[in-house]
């Protein structure tokens, strides 16, 4: 497998751009495996390229219904960040933020991580305590944050609606400058390459169809390709989590699907140089501009629980209201695509990677809004658990059942229902 | 756009309609031991077809409505007034 370097860029050049391999092979599925994971997703390629790396584990298989990187790796903003608050949150999304930036050196792939700051604004006195609060408790536990007036804002960030008669008057933004954006699919094939390139067989066109399980163990799985046996098994396949719960027999979730819509405009020459969030204090809305130029934003879910990976109507005008609301310069800027990915939205907007009650099965799920910043240290952390069986501290808490123990992760305080964990 | 027919205003944009959420959940008796109270509260079974959910016509009569909802298709089932004494009344009034 070629390793990409300036070097072989150069070469290729030169010679008709001949020399390139695939990128990760297309193998038939083995009988069996040491761990399978299910959904070559971001998290479960991260999950398979962990396991290879850092715990020596050789024999594993990735199965996919689709095509790698075809559901929500796809379908984001590619938003990265670490401005968490609560215990188990804040540590997490921090290391996290730390894979991704040795990320693209790591994987020998471009991820096109751009660390361009992540600038929420505040509209009131109150949402500027509450953000105050947030992020000096986050540079006393070793992540950056800052606080910027509104003279800072507007120097930096000239194009927003500074008006007076805006109906929520901008009065300055909290800013975590080493968040940023990263290329998604790039995200995908990088993990997929480099997972490859550990021997992981990533087999695509391969759905599940049934869990096989033998009492208190799974055995393998049977798909659209013959039946996967599978020391350890893990679900990697957050917005189907719970059908796949249900193939194996295992009850309920603290877990509702639930569909967000993303959206992209025509391009257009640089205008904003950060990832702008209007949301604290007044509606829900983030908006980035890609390197194609194109503007990147999205707002809340759909409101109902959804399996259609596809959105409403009423959220795209919510959404572009917010849009003319905080940048009125995009109100003759068309729109180019949008699209809807499922999501598990948990009771209390945290992820689960955890334990079951089965021996040999493994949960990583429940990843809401947050999922793509999350992927490094989701694959990181869901690795050492099926590697180790047992969590890691700082996962400790996010497993199913934390609610009967009363330790809810809820980062908004929104309570035990779904929908409002954006 | 979903259209809901409701009992009470005829078939309006969803967009009037706020969302509740599953409609099976029945709590438990207060004095009911805590794990009950944590299935009915944070346990869900999401289904991906047909399931019965809460919808109330916010913008509308504000009427609680229980509606059957294809999640993979939004093809609405039927509906009915959520609370039992109000969907009986109606029914005796046709």
């Amino acid at each position: 497998m070629t390793r990409y370097s300036a070097w072989s860029v150069f070469w290729n050049g030169l010679t008709g751009q001949k020399g390139w391999d695939r990128a990760w092979r297309d193998p038939e599925p083995k009988a069996e495996y040491d761990v399978v994971i299910v959904g070559a997703g971001l998290h479960g390629l991260a999950t398979a390229y962990y396991l290879a790396k850092n715990h020596g584990v050789r024999n594993i298989a990735v199965v996919e219904k689709g095509y790698l990187g075809g559901g929500n790796a796809g379908r984001n903003t590619t938003i990265v960040r670490s401005n968490y608050m609560m215990p188990g949150n804040r540590d997490f999304y921090e290391h996290s933020l730390k894979l991704w930036e040795n990320l693209s050196h790591d994987l020998n792939y471009n991820v096109m991580f751009s660390q361009r700051a992540h600038v929420s604004l505040f509209h009131s006195p109150a949402s500027r305590d509450a953000a105050a609060r947030r992020y000096n408790t986050m540079r006393l536990t070793d992540t950056d944050g800052e606080l910027w007036s509104l003279d800072e804002l507007k120097r930096n960030v000239p194009h927003l609606n500074y008006g007076p008669n805006s109906r929520f008057p901008i009065l300055g933004a909290a800013v975590q400058k080493r968040a940023g954006t990263a290329r998604h699919d790039a995200v995908a094939w990088g993990y997929a390459r480099a997972a490859d390139q550990h021997g992981v067989d990533i087999i695509q066109k391969c759905e599940v169809t049934g869990v096989i399980r033998d009492g208190a163990r799974v055995t393998g799985l049977e798909t659209t390709r013959g039946i996967i046996k599978g020391k350890k098994v893990g679900f990697a396949v957050a917005g189907n989590t719970s059908r796949l719960w249900g193939m194996a027999e295992l009850g309920k979730l603290p877990i509702e699907t639930h569909k967000l819509q993303a959206f992209v405009s025509e391009p257009l020459k640089p205008l904003l140089d950060q990832v702008v969030v209007f949301g604290v204090g007044g509606a829900h809305f983030y908006i980035s501009q890609s390197d194609k130029g194109g503007m990147v934003f999205g707002g809340d879910i759909d409101w109902y629980k959804s399996y259609a990976q596809r959105g409403n109507l009423p959220i795209v005008q919510d959404v572009a209201e917010c849009a003319t609301s905080i940048l009125p310069c995009l109100g003759r800027v068309r729109l180019l695509r949008h699209w809807s990915g499922v999501m598990d939205m948990s009771m209390d907007g945290a992820p689960f990677i955890c334990k079951t009650p089965l021996d040999n099965l493994y949960l990583n799920a429940g990843w809401n809004y947050g999922g793509f910043k999350a992927t490094p240290a989701s694959g990181w952390y869901f690795a050492d658990l099926i590697a180790n069986d047992r969590p890691a501290r700082v996962v400790v808490n996010h497993d199913l059942t934390r609610f009967e123990r009363g330790v809810n992760i809820d980062e908004r305080g929104a309570g035990p229902d779904p929908k409002l964990h954006g | 756009m979903i259209r809901i027919p409701c009992p009470f205003c005829g078939e309006r944009d969803h967009s009037e309609f706020g969302y509740g959420g599953d409609g099976t959940i029945v709590y438990p008796a207060l004095d009911a031991p805590a794990e009950e109270w944590v299935e009915a509260i944070f346990e869900r079974e999401n289904i991906c077809g047909v399931q019965s959910e809460t919808w109330q016509h916010v913008n509308g009569c504000r009427m609680w409505l229980l509606i059957e909802r294809n999640t993979m298709t939004h093809e609405i089932q039927s509906v009915r007034p959520a609370h039992e004494g109000v969907a009986k009344a109606l029914e005796e009034s046709k």
